[in-house]
């Protein structure tokens, strides 16, 4: 649990509390670089991930992806010898901030891992609600709670009869939309999400992108994906991450999903975007 | 080999009254009847051979050798036989099978027979009186041709039960949190807490009782609750390994999807990590208690025994069902002979109800039970915390 202050852009702004949920943030990163002990994994990454747009990451395997949006969490620093540089800032917020709680950061952007990992000691509506029992956070209607979130996830009629049952008694794809409607139960700003479809047949794939679609009106999604027609079809940016030999990844090119996949103004994007790379 | 095979020929599956084809149902690898009836007589068979070639042709005795020879010619011919009848194959995996089930035979017998033994020698000692009385008045030897009063072993089981239960309190938390600090927290200093637990639970039992004796009872006195320090000091290590060993197995998933929905780290070990670890946290508590509830060393410098009921854990001497067992068995007259194999009996009964109610506790059912209690509970607060609102 290290983190490098030294590493770090000086200058911070003086820290007030993220303006809460309820709508979607607006996410900027400036110069992040990160570092895995001595070694550089992700240079001078630049991106803005705007308010209600969903933005895909795309990239070969080991250019510094997960490590990214993991930075954009504060995930990054649960690493031991993890550091990094840069600023990240939500709706004008450093979230690095002297004062900022790492825990309090996570709460506003949510993460849907590339394993789905739903609390198995829990049932469906308690893992729902578990973020906002780790928060403390009291809701008038938890009942409510779980049916918004669950049918936000496309869960909900799969589950409304069991929702008693444990968590880890679901198959591996509605376990993955488990934990959506676990994230989007917190309200956040922004959800982040590594790989979510990696795991799951084609239905699957197509409720989560549904769902995606579903929920980019109320918060800014960041997707990693490594399939290209998911990413034409649920972003509307996209950023193409590179790393060479022994080179940290840096961000090759990012703009809108079709120019993009249309017409990139970079030779390797166009060769990655249409399969043909390496 | 098709897992299975749809039959529709009409009358031929007579029992099957349900819609759609009828398929022949078979579960492969089964051990069903007919094995069971082939495993039988070949046993029998073995036992014949064994019979024959031990007594009959080479003269030989003795139970042990007899048991041996049955069944090494028991799997012999059970894999001979499978062979013939179902292929190499699935010969050698009932081979195998009836190896490791000889493996648990052999391992049980003991165990059985030690049981049942104490049973033999106690159960008709045990009764309401026993279980109700203690051995005040009661005099160690019986002159002979005199009535002798019955003692009984009540103060003992009032001693164990709040000598271990006390040790449980200190010990059970502390060990878990020394696990949790191990495996949650970790640090520079991890490595050393380690290296100590595991000394620790190599320790001599009678050790801790010095220890406790040395720095306690020397100056304040034997006491119940000195035995539970000693107790507790051997409780400690294993339900610390033991806890951390299943805390090692919680996936590392779980604490980052907690992390992430902004769970600080005690929430995440609270919410998170030891209710998926419960069932194996209880195991390893079991365990600690099977370790101590039978200890004696411990206790001999700390809880001095008695012959009558002390209920003050921290005033005066008090009995304990091993110290009874040892010291009973230290006088060896018959009748005290007789009192130390009913209070092991009663012992033995003691670790059975314990780790029955774990068990039960332990059970995903109460589990449930318990927290959707708790979610009621909660939620009529929460109802109440309303109303309070509204007005
Ligand atoms: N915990 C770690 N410790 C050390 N190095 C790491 C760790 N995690 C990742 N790395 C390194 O950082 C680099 C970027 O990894 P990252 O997981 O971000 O890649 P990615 O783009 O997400 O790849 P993939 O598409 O395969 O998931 C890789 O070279 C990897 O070896
Ligand atoms: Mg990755």
């Amino acid at each position: 649990m290290t983190m490098s202050l030294g590493r770090r852009a000086v200058g911070v702004p003086p820290a007030r509390p993220i303006t809460a949920g309820r709508e979607a943030g607006e996410m900027v990163a400036e110069g992040v670089c990160a570092w895995f002990g001595k070694r550089l994994v992700l240079e001078d990454v630049t991106l803005t991930m705007a308010r209600n747009e969903v933005t895909a990451l795309i990239g070969p395997s080991g250019c510094g992806k997960s490590t990214f949006l993991r930075i954009l969490n504060r995930m990054h620093e649960t690493i031991d010898g993890a550091q990094l540089a840069g600023t990240v800032s939500l709706n004008g917020t450093d979230i690095y901030g002297l004062e900022q709680r790492a825990v309090e950061v996570r709460r506003h952007i949510g993460m849907v891992f590339q394993r789905p990992n739903p609390f198995p000691a829990m049932t469906i509506a308690q893992n729902v609600l578990s973020g906002l029992r780790f928060n403390r956070l009291r809701v008038a209607n938890p009942d409510e709670v779980v049916e918004e979130a669950l049918v936000k996830a496309g869960l909900w009629n799969e589950v409304r009869n069991r929702l008693k049952a444990l968590g880890g008694d679901l198959s591996g794809g509605q376990q993955q939309r488990l934990c959506i409607a676990r994230a989007l139960a917190l309200r956040p700003s922004v959800l982040l999400m590594d790989e979510p479809c990696s795991a799951l047949d084609p239905t699957s794939t197509r409720r989560i992108e549904q769902t995606i679609g579903d929920i980019s009106h109320e918060v800014t999604v960041v997707i990693v994906t490594h399939n290209m027609q998911q990413a034409q079809r649920v972003s509307d940016r996209c950023a193409f991450f590179l790393a060479g030999e022994d080179e940290p990844g840096r961000v090759v090119e990012e703009g809108p999903t079709e120019q993009m996949f249309g017409n990139p103004d970079d030779p390797r994007t166009r060769d990655y975007v249409n399969g043909q790379f390496g | 080999m098709t897992t299975t095979s749809v039959n529709s020929t009409p009358g031929q599956h007579r029992f099957h009254l349900g819609q759609g084809p009828a398929h022949r149902r078979m579960r492969p690898r089964e051990f069903g009847p007919t094995d069971i009836v082939l495993a039988g007589l070949t046993l029998l068979a073995a036992i014949c051979t064994a019979w024959i070639v031990f007594d009959q042709l080479t003269l030989l005795s003795g139970m042990l050798g007899f048991v041996v020879v049955t069944a090494a010619v028991f799997l012999l011919y059970y894999y001979v036989l499978n062979r013939q009848l179902l292929g190499r194959r699935a010969a050698s995996d009932r081979l195998m099978g009836a190896v490791a089930t000889l493996a648990m035979a052999a391992i049980m017998t003991p165990l059985v027979l030690m049981v049942g033994f104490l049973f033999e020698r106690g159960a008709h000692l045990l009764s309401w009186h026993v279980l109700t009385t203690t051995q005040q008045g009661v005099p160690l030897v019986c002159v002979p041709h005199q009535h002798c009063a019955q003692a009984g072993v009540f103060h003992a089981i009032v001693g164990t039960a709040e000598q271990v239960g006390f040790a449980m309190l200190l010990g059970v938390p502390a060990g878990i949190l020394t696990a949790v600090y191990l495996n949650e927290v970790g640090g520079r200093l991890a490595h050393w807490v380690r290296v100590i637990v595991t000394a620790m639970s190599g320790l001599p039992a009678i050790v801790a009782g010095i220890f406790i004796y040395s720095i306690w009872v020397l100056k304040f006195h034997f006491s119940g609750f000195a035995g539970s320090l000693a107790l507790a000091i051997l409780l400690l290590p294993t339900v610390t390994r033991g806890t951390e060993e299943v805390l090692k197995i919680v996936p590392g998933d779980l604490r980052e999807a907690s992390a992430a929905l902004g769970a600080p780290q005690w929430r995440t070990v609270w919410s998170v990590v030891l209710p998926t670890a419960r069932s194996g946290i209880l195991t390893a508590v079991m365990l600690g208690i099977a370790v101590t509830i039978g200890e004696t060393a411990p206790l001999l410098f700390t809880v001095f025994g008695s012959t009558t009921t002390n209920w003050n854990l921290f005033g005066g001497p008090q009995a304990s069902l091993p110290f009874l067992i040892w010291e009973m068995v230290k006088l060896a007259s018959k009748s005290t002979i007789d009192l130390a194999y009913t209070a092991a009996l009663v012992l033995f009964l003691l670790v059975f109800v314990v780790f029955l109610s774990g068990r039960i506790l332990g059970s995903p059912w109460l589990g449930s039970a318990v927290r959707s209690l708790a979610n009621r509970r909660s939620a009529r607060r929460r109802v109440a915390l309303e109303e309070v609102a509204d007005r």
